[in-house]
């Protein structure tokens, strides 16, 4: 008898494969950018080695909020109230500090009714990635502006958009972010690798990536669309992500050519220079190439600001290190002598 | 502004009318600001301390500095703590009131006045004592920032010596209030002083009135539901937190602060084992609040009104997608911002309707400060047994102002976490698990927490249409079955949650139903009521759903009475519907006014409906 032997199935040094970090299959249309981040955050969790019960997801509302059921369906999430994504993360962050978080949101559901929790997740710092899928336009109620829509954009039943659009990324930097990425799902490399970074960051990590909506927007003319993004993305640099068990192996590279920024947990981003000089670490920098940007309609991409080293709300709160959903209960309820004292200590 | 004014009589005073021991009350009337709040709280910790049952109810303006206060002590060596719409005495240091202050006292009764308050005494039967407040601050010399302080402490001494309040108490009051200040606590104590033997020496007792020691309160302790409501969540082991400041609620999460660093620290490594957030806003505090709860920690806020109506939709979500959370909401008197410093019981429809779409709440209705602590702790063994928001409603007058109250008694159940299952649990089903599944018929289903490392552990929570495993789903009959399943939960409740308590009279044909803070007034009405010839029963509601006995007490009597603080008699209404056949049984008495519930009122208005 000749048995065929079986598939070898590929497997990460977790030893899972590809498969245990797929979702349900995805109902959004057909070449949505949102589906490549999608599987860019599979494909960078496989090649972390992530155990997919070490990450929970979290998400708003919208077509953007829809996509963490399409991957990771053996982590916990949490699809709650339209711009309350961050608040829902805060709180369930919490029970077990050792989880990692990814927020999902979109343009629709950061830039406007969550633009409050947007700007405050930031400015605590709390431990989360923080990824919008910017499309510029509100997809599941079948095309309105949203607040990031470029002036003068046309939309179909809508006519001509007057106002000035709001930059998400300059808007995290001003809030004080660790962490300020954009980037573009055409180019699938950058945000893999962008992902990895995050993840890895110890503080809000907040990606903005332009992300086109096959359906609404997306006339090759128009800043949210593929055509556009494909011809005018302006890579800040070459980045790769380096684990800290490669990171410690690192040669020298040669003087000018990268930059290397080291993360909490010890992994490295490599930042390889592209035609002009660009610091991550300088906020000025980082505000100066965003004011370029706008002024300019360049699509720059890739890490605009880390500061690796700025304290996170954990830090703010010296808790115990055990999860706190995971304390007994005798460690939650003080004794009954302490009530006493309470008693006498009350008039 | 503080309610119904009293009638002037024309009569004298009469030096010669019964004299009254431990049975008035005595209102203090100052600007906000001025400091006299330490004043007035040694006033009724001293009574408390001499054993004399007594409450203080502060009416505040919505402002910092310079408006108009009162407040307000009632002592009763019979227990009764309502306010009374009348004072015996007045204390009156606010020139701008003045006047209308006067027209509160009630006929024989007593004005304390300073006397740098230049305006005529218009009411010839009333006893008046002036305050020479300026010369004696003048002759002690103090630094002109310290002079308001001292003002207060000055009619602490005064009013003392004239009622026979007892210095030794008001020394260690001052020493309990300041006992991490000693010297500031003499130097308080010797303006007591001043002021006593100024008036000892100067003003004859031409008064009926007067204080006298009484047994120990020794199973009681004073204080506020705010400060019961955060220890009660301390000692029921809140681990979260989320939270935004509005009056009156602000208090409790800062009793919470308070405490928590000598109640919470784990014992074996000294860190902390709560987190409290301040958010951004109440959509922010509830939702923090959401996520905690859905990840396995036990989950508060505390709010009020406006900040309720913000954070409905994520209660309708922790609703449908079940989600234990705490929610206090100590109410003030709305619509809109309404009377942010005054208090009502106007919230208890929109908790009972609480979102969009069919929704059912448990709400828990404390009404003692103990109850505030009993209630504190076991809403997060509701919660997390029903995997549902849970309501408790208190409102200012019960969460701000001081009440004598039984001692808080220490938890007499276990914690309960609910049906959670961890990794060995799923081990043991071998992942036979859905997040919505009724396995064993109370409607109450089984729930894995974040972090859980088994591969089947996992499920997506959602606002959306879902089925038992918590997959969206647009299908009718799973949407229907699901919503129908959640109801049950409540049905199961009804018989777990506090039983209403039963206050009966012999021979009573009448019912009275009331909750929460009215209690005192309702309990005080009872006894005026007997004294007027109807005998009542008294049900007061602690919990909703109602639990069989509200249907049973409802029956059993000819006709109920229905007692609230708000306009449209908001619990009558809810009784009504829940007991259709019997809303001919039922009549609303409510009233929203700003202010506490007198026995009086209810004496008159039930007397008035009775025909008697």
């Amino acid at each position: 008898m000749n048995e065929k032997p079986a598939a070898q199935v590929e497997v990460n040094a977790a030893g899972l494969s590809r498969g245990d970090y797929q979702g349900e299959p995805s109902t959004l249309c057909p070449g949505c950018g949102h589906n490549t981040i999608s599987s860019q955050i599979l494909t960078a969790c496989y090649e972390l080695n992530l155990i997919p019960e070490q990450i929970v997801k979290f998400s708003g509302i919208g077509c953007s909020s829809k996509s963490p059921t399409y991957f990771l369906k053996r982590s916990f999430g949490f699809n709650g109230l339209h711009g309350r994504m961050p608040s829902l993360a805060l709180g369930a962050l919490f029970a077990d500090r050792t989880i990692k978080g990814i927020g999902i949101s979109g343009d629709g559901d950061t830039a406007s009714i969550g633009f409050g929790q947007f700007k405050h997740i930031i400015r605590r710092n709390m431990p989360m990635v923080y990824i919008i899928e910017n499309n510029g336009v509100y997809g599941l109620t079948k095309g309105q502006f949203s607040a990031t829509a470029e002036k003068g954009l046309e939309l179909k039943h809508q006519g001509r958009n007057p106002y000035i659009p709001i930059d998400l990324a300059k808007e995290a930097l001003i809030s004080g972010a660790s962490f300020v990425a954009r980037s573009f799902s055409g180019d699938a490399k950058q945000v893999r690798e962008l992902i990895k970074a995050a993840i890895s960051h110890y503080g809000t990590a907040v990606i903005d990536i332009i992300s086109p909506c096959v359906t609404f927007n997306n006339r090759e003319d128009t800043l949210h669309s593929y055509v556009w993004g494909r011809q005018h993305e302006a890579p800040l640099h070459d980045i790769s992500y380096v684990p800290y068990r490669k990171a410690i192996l690192l040669g020298e590279f040669e003087e000018g050519t990268t930059q290397e920024v080291k993360l909490h947990d010890g992994s490295v981003v490599i930042l390889k220079k592209l035609e002009t000089d660009y610091d991550p670490t300088d906020k000025w920098h980082a505000l100066r190439i965003l004011e370029e940007a706008e002024m300019n309609r360049w699509l720059i991409t890739g890490l605009i600001y880390i500061n690796p080293t700025q304290p996170t709300l954990f830090d703010f709160h010296d808790l115990v290190d055990q999860p706190l959903n995971r304390l007994e209960v005798d460690r939650i309820r003080p004794d009954a002598e302490s009530l006493e004292k309470l008693n006498d200590s009350m008039y | 502004m503080k309610g119904e004014k009293q009638a002037t009589g024309d009569q004298q005073p009469k030096i010669t009318l019964a004299p009254k021991v431990n049975d008035f009350s005595l209102t203090i009337c100052t600007v906000n600001g001025s400091g006299s709040t330490t004043a007035n709280n040694t006033l009724y910790r001293a009574l408390f301390r001499m054993g004399i049952p007594v409450s203080g109810k502060n009416i505040f303006p919505s402002n910092i500095k310079g408006l108009p206060t009162w407040f307000a002590i009632r002592i009763s060596k019979d227990g009764y703590l309502a306010r009374v719409a009348h004072d015996d005495i007045i204390v009156a240091m606010n020139p701008k009131t003045f006047a209308e202050d006067l027209d509160y006292c009630v006929p024989g009764g007593v004005v304390f006045y300073a006397d740098h308050i230049n305006l005529p005494v218009q009411r010839e039967d009333i006893i008046t004592y002036p305050m020479p407040i300026k010369e004696l601050i003048k002759k002690a010399d103090v630094p002109r920032n310290l002079r308001d302080y001292m003002a207060n402490m000055l009619y602490v001494g005064i009013v003392s010596q004239m009622l026979g309040i007892c210095m030794e108490s008001i020394q260690q009051v001052l020493r309990f209030q300041f006992i991490s200040k000693p010297s500031v606590a003499d130097s308080n104590y010797e303006t007591v002083l001043i002021g006593a033997k100024w008036a000892k020496a100067n003003l004859e007792k031409k008064d009926r009135y007067s204080v006298a020691t009484m047994p120990a309160l020794k199973d009681h302790i004073m204080a506020d539901g705010n400060t019961a409501g955060a220890l009660g969540a301390l000692y029921g082991g809140v681990e979260f937190c989320g939270w935004y400041p509005i009056t009156p609620a602000t208090s409790m999460v800062e009793s919470m602060m308070f405490f928590a660093p000598q109640l919470r620290k784990d014992p074996k490594t000294d860190k902390e084992t709560y987190v409290i957030e301040q958010a951004e806003d109440e959509l922010a505090a509830i939702g923090m609040v959401c996520g905690a709860g859905w990840a396995g920690l036990r989950s508060m806020t505390s709010t009020s009104g406006p900040g309720l109506s913000l954070m409905t939709e994520y209660l309708g979500l922790a609703y449908y997608a079940e989600i234990p959370v705490v929610v206090w909401d100590v109410q003030r008197v709305g619509p809109s911002t309404g009377l942010p410093t005054r208090t009502g019981q106007g919230d208890l429809t929109m908790s009972y309707f609480l979102g969009h779409g069919d929704t059912d709440h448990i709400i828990l209705i404390p009404g003692s400060v103990n109850e505030c602590f009993e209630f504190g702790w076991q809403a997060f063994d509701f919660a997390e047994r029903f995997q549902t928001p849970i309501l408790i409603l208190s409102d200012l007058d019960l969460g701000m102002n001081q009440w004598m109250t039984k001692r808080f008694i220490y938890p007499d159940k276990p914690i309960d976490r609910g049906k959670v299952l961890w990794e060995e649990d799923l081990e043991r089903l071998k992942g036979e698990w859905g997040r919505y599944q009724d396995v064993d018929g109370d409607g109450i289903p089984y729930r894995t927490l974040m972090g859980n490392k088994d591969p089947r552990a996992a499920y997506f929570a959602r606002g959306t249409g879902h089925d038992e495993y918590g997959k969206y789903s647009e299908n009718p009959q799973i949407w229907k079955a699901m919503l129908d399943r959640i109801k049950r939960k409540f049905e199961t409740a009804r018989s777990i949650l506090p039983n209403p308590v039963l206050r009966k009279k012999n021979g009573a044909k009448i019912g009275l139903i009331a909750m929460g803070s009215t209690d005192p007034a309702v309990f005080e009405a009872q006894d005026l009521l007997v004294q007027a010839g109807l005998a009542t029963d008294y049900l007061r509601i602690r919990a909703i759903p109602f639990s069989d006995e509200v249907k049973h007490f409802i029956l059993a009597h000819e006709c109920n009475y229905v007692l609230e603080l708000n306009r449209d008699g908001q619990l009558h209404q809810i009784l009504t519907l829940n007991y259709q056949e019997l809303s001919g049984k039922m009549i609303s008495l409510s009233i929203s006014d700003g202010m506490p519930m007198t026995a009086a009122w209810v004496q008159t208005q039930v007397m008035e409906k009775e025909n008697k």
